[in-house]
């Protein structure tokens, strides 16, 4: 946090540029814009080990459950979750809706939750946590 | 109540012939676009996928050669591997000012989405029409 107090507005400067939650927002929709990019690599070597054949889906999804592939997975699913819901109020802000200061920095605290549960639960939901299947759907094979 | 055509053009870009070329907006547009189709294809992506990673080898073929999954999937890689090349190329465009560097990795960008789009392309299509 910065020790600024002056309520004056100030000029956009990268220096001297007092910290708050819109422009943290913004900074985060761009970085997980390009994990997104790098992300989806997954997605497409996925579907491509699936129609290669098992000879390539079992290393793939092998080197997936280790557990830096799991974390890289899960960050995955996070920056989705983030420049989903993120997009939702960007799209808000271009029809010229939310834009006011404080409501402003409520709702990208709020998308910033709800980002984190929704990661949470796509994975809690999916099996994808270990001992936790609540919808019991992925059998005894877990 | 009818108003003449209100113009952003100066005088002077009307007098050189130059100025917009008509497609000024189409990124900003193409890139919203792209988001609002996302909003519905990356939730049901996720939802789907709770669906599609459990069961390993077998599941994730079974879940491709379903044909609303096949034709789905289709749209939310390419809708999405098309808002990210917007998005990255503005990104290169904001951050390098080397016009070769710059130009390289447009192109470089242009490049990886589309071998992404052939690669995923044709592994649910074999999947699905096989």
């Amino acid at each position: 946090m910065s020790s600024w107090t002056d309520k004056r507005p100030m000029s956009p400067h990268m220096q001297v540029w007092k910290w708050h939650l819109t422009m943290a927002s913004s900074i985060l929709h761009r970085m997980t814009g390009v994990g997104n990019y790098i992300g989806i690599f997954i997605v497409a070597a996925w579907l491509f080990a699936t129609a290669a054949g098992p000879d390539y889906y079992e290393p793939l999804a092998g080197v997936v459950g280790t557990i830096w592939g799991q974390l890289i997975l899960f960050g995955f699913t996070l920056s989705i979750c983030y420049h989903l819901i993120n997009g939702v109020r960007h799209l808000f802000m271009d029809a010229g809706l939310a834009l006011n200061p404080k409501f402003a920095s409520f709702l990208s605290g709020l998308v910033l939750v709800f980002a984190v549960v929704l990661a949470v639960a796509v994975w809690l939901l999916s099996g994808l946590v270990p001992g936790v299947d609540p919808l019991h759907m992925t059998g005894a094979a877990q | 109540m009818s108003k003449p055509q209100q113009t952003m053009r100066t005088p002077l870009g009307k007098v050189r012939g130059l100025g917009s070329a008509k497609h000024g907006a189409g990124h900003f547009i193409t890139q919203r676009v792209s988001a609002i189709g996302l909003i519905v294809l990356v939730p049901w992506f996720l939802i789907s996928l709770i669906g599609a990673v459990r069961g390993g080898y077998d599941g994730a073929l079974a879940w491709v050669a379903d044909p609303i999954n096949a034709v789905l999937t289709l749209l939310a890689v390419g809708t999405a591997l098309y808002h990210m090349r917007l998005g990255m190329q503005v990104v290169v465009e904001d951050y390098i000012t080397k016009h070769s560097t710059k130009n390289v990795l447009l192109i470089l960008n242009t490049f990886i989405c589309v071998v992404l789009f052939a690669a995923a392309a044709y592994a649910v299509l074999k999947i699905a029409i096989s």
